[in-house]
């Protein structure tokens, strides 16, 4: 037991500095690959749930067909078709990051457009209508009216789906980005003290996912009495 | 892009085999952690909602600590931290009959369990309290009252999302070639480093996890239409294959 905890303390800095925040002589850290991640997901989220409720099919069919089959794969397939094709496509191999980041992006794109998909549908269809009365285009009324209200009526779903995404950052380790599990792999192989290690990084990530499903839990309590 | 296509490695020397092998890998993994998890599941998604203290916070702290930590991690856990602490007999047998394979079922089975239980919690929440308070009132004891009123009901609502979920478990199973678990992305692996052709051996698997996902979808849909409660709306959410994955 001290004995675990001497070896945290001794490899903390690695642990924190280079494999939670990445900062260090390795491309990683689970912070830096969980934010980038989370922003560029978000943003092609909205443009796949917008475009899975386009009137005309061949914006909506490639959409849905996206989403259908991003949701029936598993990501570590994901992340190894990435691995794979970048470097046939781009004839040159880029670093774990670049391909860690366009597979988690690419993913969750799909299950964070569904959640767009599902907030632009609980705004009351009225006020597309009186957007469209008062003169605003299809893309002004989406921009000004629907957008705004859809957003917050998922930000409860948005904030559950990051949390899945910071926790899926750590399967970037396999492809060998030296993330908070993969500096944890490092450390045992040097130190061997599986129990330890690997609870402390569980503690870590359990911190983290944990204060966002609170905050999701206390904005899903503020949002809850405006829109009943 | 100057890659050469050559779709015969998939049935040429043992690449079929090693499919067929990882496919039933992944389906007897994935069924092992699914009763694990249905059972811890309804277990702790059923003491959630009970009104004695203690139970409540017990079961809350296992769903909120073991979802909130990567499959991954737990992976590493069961497979490297706790086998030291077993009884020497077990970890004997353990050594013998595929350690990981057992490793992967704990943390799969474990991970989704938690996951499952928050299915199962909101389920029994959307049943009114007033079943309850009548099956009390008509004598039935608490256990008596979730076992033929409140499950009976909370079960039937949460087909769609518990099918989700089970989904979820599927392609998590995946997750098990970290601890070399020879399940189907492994063996998909496999075929990439023997051949050398990645786009045909990945293609073959995504199409395996892609059929397998679309037909439980369609059996379970089924399932749905047949065990719909008369008289609700929509039998819980319609839309169940919606919501959060890890």
């Amino acid at each position: 037991m001290i004995e675990g905890l001497d070896v945290i303390w001794r490899n903390l800095p690695f642990l924190m500095i280079q494999g939670f925040l990445g900062f260090g002589t390795f491309a990683g850290g689970t912070l830096r690959l969980a934010i980038p991640s989370i922003v560029l997901g978000f943003l092609l989220g909205i443009f796949i749930g917008i475009a899975r409720l386009a009137p005309v099919w061949w914006i909506r069919v490639p959409a849905t067909l996206y989403v259908e089959f991003f949701r029936g794969v598993p990501l570590v397939m994901v992340i190894f078709w990435m691995w794979f094709i970048i470097p046939i496509v781009l004839k040159t191999s880029i670093p774990e990051f670049g391909v860690a980041l366009a597979a988690f992006v690419i993913f969750e794109a799909a299950y964070l457009g569904e959640i767009v998909r599902a907030g632009i549908q609980s705004v009351p269809r009225g006020q597309v209508e009186a957007a469209t009365a008062v003169g605003l285009s299809g893309t002004q009324s989406m921009r000004f009216v629907v957008l705004p209200q859809a957003l917050r009526n998922m930000i409860p779903s948005l904030v559950t789906q990051f949390i899945v995404l910071f926790k899926d950052t750590s399967l970037a380790s396999i492809i060998g980005f030296m993330d908070l599990t993969k500096a944890a792999q490092v450390v045992n192989n040097r130190e061997v003290r599986p129990f330890a290690l690997y609870l402390f990084i569980a503690v870590v990530y359990w911190i983290c996912a944990y204060s966002m499903s609170r905050y999701a839990r206390y904005m899903e309590g503020r949002l809850n009495p405006a829109s009943g | 892009m100057n890659y050469t296509f050559d779709w015969s490695v998939l049935w040429k020397g043992q690449s079929g085999e090693w499919l067929w092998l990882g496919l039933l890998t992944t389906l007897e993994l994935s069924a092992l952690a699914w009763l694990l998890a249905v059972a811890l599941g309804i277990v702790s998604g059923a003491l959630r909602t009970v009104p004695w203290k203690p139970l409540r916070m017990l079961a809350t702290a296992y769903v909120e600590f073991f979802r909130n930590v990567p499959l991954l991690v737990w992976m590493f856990f069961w497979y490297f931290g706790v086998p030291p602490f077993l009884p020497l007999g077990v970890q004997d047998w353990l050594f013998g009959h595929g350690l990981e394979f057992w490793a992967g079922v704990s943390a799969l089975g474990v991970y989704s369990g938690a996951r499952f239980s928050e299915v199962l919690r909101s389920g029994i929440q959307s049943i009114p309290r007033t079943q309850f308070e009548a099956s009390v009132a008509s004598g039935l004891t608490t256990f008596q009252a979730y076992r033929h009123v409140i499950l009976p009901v909370a079960l039937r609502l949460i087909i769609p999302p518990a099918t989700n979920e089970s989904l979820n478990l599927l392609k998590n199973s995946s997750v098990a070639l970290t601890i070399s678990v020879a399940e189907l992305t492994f063996q998909t692996r496999q075929i990439e480093t023997y051949t050398a052709k990645a786009i045909e051996a990945l293609t073959a698997g995504t199409v395996i996890y892609l059929v397998l996902c679309v037909s439980i979808a369609s059996v379970m849909s089924w399932v749905e239409r047949r065990t719909a409660i008369p008289g609700l709306i929509g039998g819980g959410d319609r839309r169940g294959r919606r919501g959060a994955r890890g």
